[in-house]
């Protein structure tokens, strides 16, 4: 129930490797929910860190065939536009990751793959289909969220970010 | 032979619940090759069976299907029974071809579908259309599929000219729910109407009494059957998938009709993936029905009713089916156009102890002393699929 | 059973969960289990629909396996 989720509070920093803020309803023209994941470097990358740059966040699973077919399109996307000031994240949201991991050996990114193995990014941002994108302006706030892929959505997104680039 | 319809449903649901895209999913682009090998009871049937699944852009899927069925086949010149090879038997040789096109529309969370078959055999011409409507819901949980079929049959008969028609009509409600992380839930309605020339010219019942027996002690007469047939069938079936990556499932199906036929089906089946690129699969069908209400092995006179049938479908009997499957697959590095392919081999073993149905072919037994008939067959099947 | 009433029972159902509170209890990224071709109720139609039409053509009873029966005078 959604008054229900309105009522989760801030999950103190110690704990989870990932950063929860209240969690209300995902809307364009809202800040962008914080978080803080581990990433395929080991690293830990946080939302706040690509603040001032625009992000796309896709969602995504080694087992959806959709996710799949998207990568290399969203590859491609950041290889054009990461000296543009746009970043892309990839989040796994696979309790387990060893599939998403032999999958991205098979087909390399070189965008950040961030690991959700608790989904706590997931319910963060309702994923309510896959693959699902979020595009970030530079303050951080959410702008467009696009749920499922279809051919030629990638052009949806160039059209979105360069939108944004000029702001 | 059958088209595609639900199974396209219950394919699609398996994309559908890739959970991919807040609409719906069609099913993948495929292309595979079935050779099938029937061999029992006096017959051996085998033949191809193509399917091609392709879509056209985002929204539309395209399927067709090529089968044969290449019929040999032993039947006992007195009794018309289909034998195994015994001397006095003679052989036939008939190949029914079946033709099949479908499609599916993708409209947001709501599937489309429509299809035709078209069968033939040199005495029987089947027409089949069927269209279907399938919505998800409750986040992509649940879908709920309603469908129809109609048929337009022409039976005919070897050296007459004989025309007859049959009309089928059939309605199936179904529906699919995810009902943990680790469980899915089917459950499948469906009623069959039939009206017309439903039984086959070439049959024959038996009955004792008679003036002048043949050589083993009874007349025969063709069979009557009444001209409509309405069955009512239900069915559910669970899917489970167990920790150690592998699946279980179970499935029974309740039938009746107006024929006094009452039939239960329970399946198990086990899936489970081996080494890298292996599955093996697991099946045992358990079957059983009562006879219909005018059946009978053996009547006590000529015209004893009104309604009259020998058929072995139309018996009391007990099936089991037992089956083993192996899948390999690969990745063709060569052919990028290829995302993936596999081998298959299945082998089923069929037996049906038939409790009234007796093998009237033997010489020498007083009719109704013959013992009862047990069907024992081999299926095998050997198919190619390609993922593109 | 007519077809009027199962169109009314799959349009009510339809309408319910425009209105509905249930939240789906399993979300899509936990669908990685379900999502596994060995989960599919047919994995490869081509042999599904073979093995419905060998025990169609031997047994009395017909339907609800998911499969369209094409109509032919086997047997």
């Amino acid at each position: 129930m959604k008054f229900a989720s309105r009522c989760l509070f801030l999950l103190p920093l110690a704990f989870a490797p990932a950063l929860a803020t209240s969690i209300g309803e995902l809307r364009t023209g809202t800040p962008a929910p914080q978080f803080q994941l581990t990433s395929s470097s080991g690293k830990p990358l946080s939302l706040t860190e690509l603040k001032g740059r625009i992000v796309l966040v896709n969602f995504w699973a080694s087992w959806c065939g959709p996710c799949r077919k998207e990568m290399p399109l969203l590859e491609q996307l950041n290889r054009q536009y990461r000296s543009k000031g746009v970043t892309l994240v990839g989040v796994d949201v696979e309790p387990d990751s060893t599939a998403a991991i032999d999958w991205l050996k098979a087909t390399p990114v070189s965008f950040p793959i961030l690991f959700d193995v608790d989904s706590k990014v997931s319910k963060l941002y309702q994923v309510e289909g896959m693959p699902n994108t979020v595009i970030l302006d530079r303050q951080g706030n959410v702008r467009y969220i696009h749920r499922g892929y279809n051919t030629g959505a990638e052009n949806e997104y160039l059209d979105q970010i360069r939108a944004l680039i000029r702001e | 032979m059958h088209g595609r319809r639900n199974y396209t449903r219950l394919v699609a649901l398996a994309g559908l619940l890739l959970g991919c895209a807040q609409a719906g999913v069609l099913p993948d682009d495929r292309a595979d090759i079935l050779y099938h090998h029937y061999n029992g009871g006096g017959m051996n049937i085998q033949g191809p069976s193509i399917l091609v699944r392709k879509k056209i852009g985002d929204h539309v899927s395209l399927a067709g299907n090529y089968y044969v069925d290449n019929i040999t086949g032993h039947v006992d010149t007195i009794s018309g029974a289909s034998v195994d090879a015994i001397s006095g038997a003679s052989t036939y040789h008939e190949k029914r071809t079946q033709e099949s096109l479908s499609i599916d529309v993708l409209q947001g969370k709501t599937t489309y579908s429509a299809g035709y078959i078209s069968g033939n055999e040199p005495d029987y011409r089947a027409r089949t259309a069927f269209a279907s409507v399938s919505e998800d819901m409750f986040g992509d949980l649940t879908t709920i599929s309603f469908g129809f079929t109609r048929g337009w049959d022409k039976v005919g008969e070897r050296g007459t000219t004989r025309n007859d028609p049959l009309e089928r009509r059939n309605w199936q409600l179904s529906l699919a729910q995810v009902l943990t992380r680790n469980l899915l839930l089917g459950l499948n309605y469906e009623t069959s109407e039939s009206e017309g020339f439903l039984n086959n010219p070439y049959r024959l019942v038996r009955f004792i009494s008679c003036s002048a027996p043949n050589a083993r002690g009874y007349c025969t007469q063709p069979e009557q059957y009444p001209h409509t047939r309405t069955g009512n069938a239900g069915s559910g079936q669970l899917k489970y998938y167990l920790p150690w990556h592998a699946a279980l499932e179970g499935h029974y199906r309740i039938y009746s009709d107006t024929w006094g036929i009452v039939a239960h089906t329970m399946e198990l089946g086990y899936t489970q993936p081996v080494f890298r690129s292996w599955t093996i699969d697991g099946h045992a069908r358990y079957y059983r029905q009562n006879h219909a209400d005018f059946y009978s092995d053996l009547f006590p006179y000529q015209d004893a009713q009104n309604f009259l049938a020998r058929d072995r479908e139309l018996a009391t009997f007990k099936s089991l089916t037992l089956g083993l499957g192996a899948s390999w697959e690969f990745h063709p590095t060569r052919w990028t156009w290829l995302q993936k392919g596999t081998m298959n081999l299945r082998w089923d073993r069929l037996k049906i102890k038939y409790d009234d149905y007796r093998e009237d072919w033997l010489n020498g037994l007083l009719p109704g002393t013959e013992p009862l008939y047990t069907l024992n067959a081999n299926i095998l099947q050997f198919f190619i699929s390609g993922w593109f | 059973m007519t077809a009027a009433a199962a169109l009314l029972a799959a349009a009510g159902l339809a309408a319910l969960t425009a209105c509905s509170p249930i939240q789906p209890w399993v979300k899509p990224y936990e669908r990685e289990h379900l999502a596994d071709p060995i989960m599919s109720f047919s994995r490869d139609p081509v042999s599904t629909n073979y093995s419905e039409h060998v025990f169609e053509s031997r047994e009395g009873a017909r339907g609800a396996t998911g499969t369209v029966g094409g109509g032919c005078g086997c047997n």
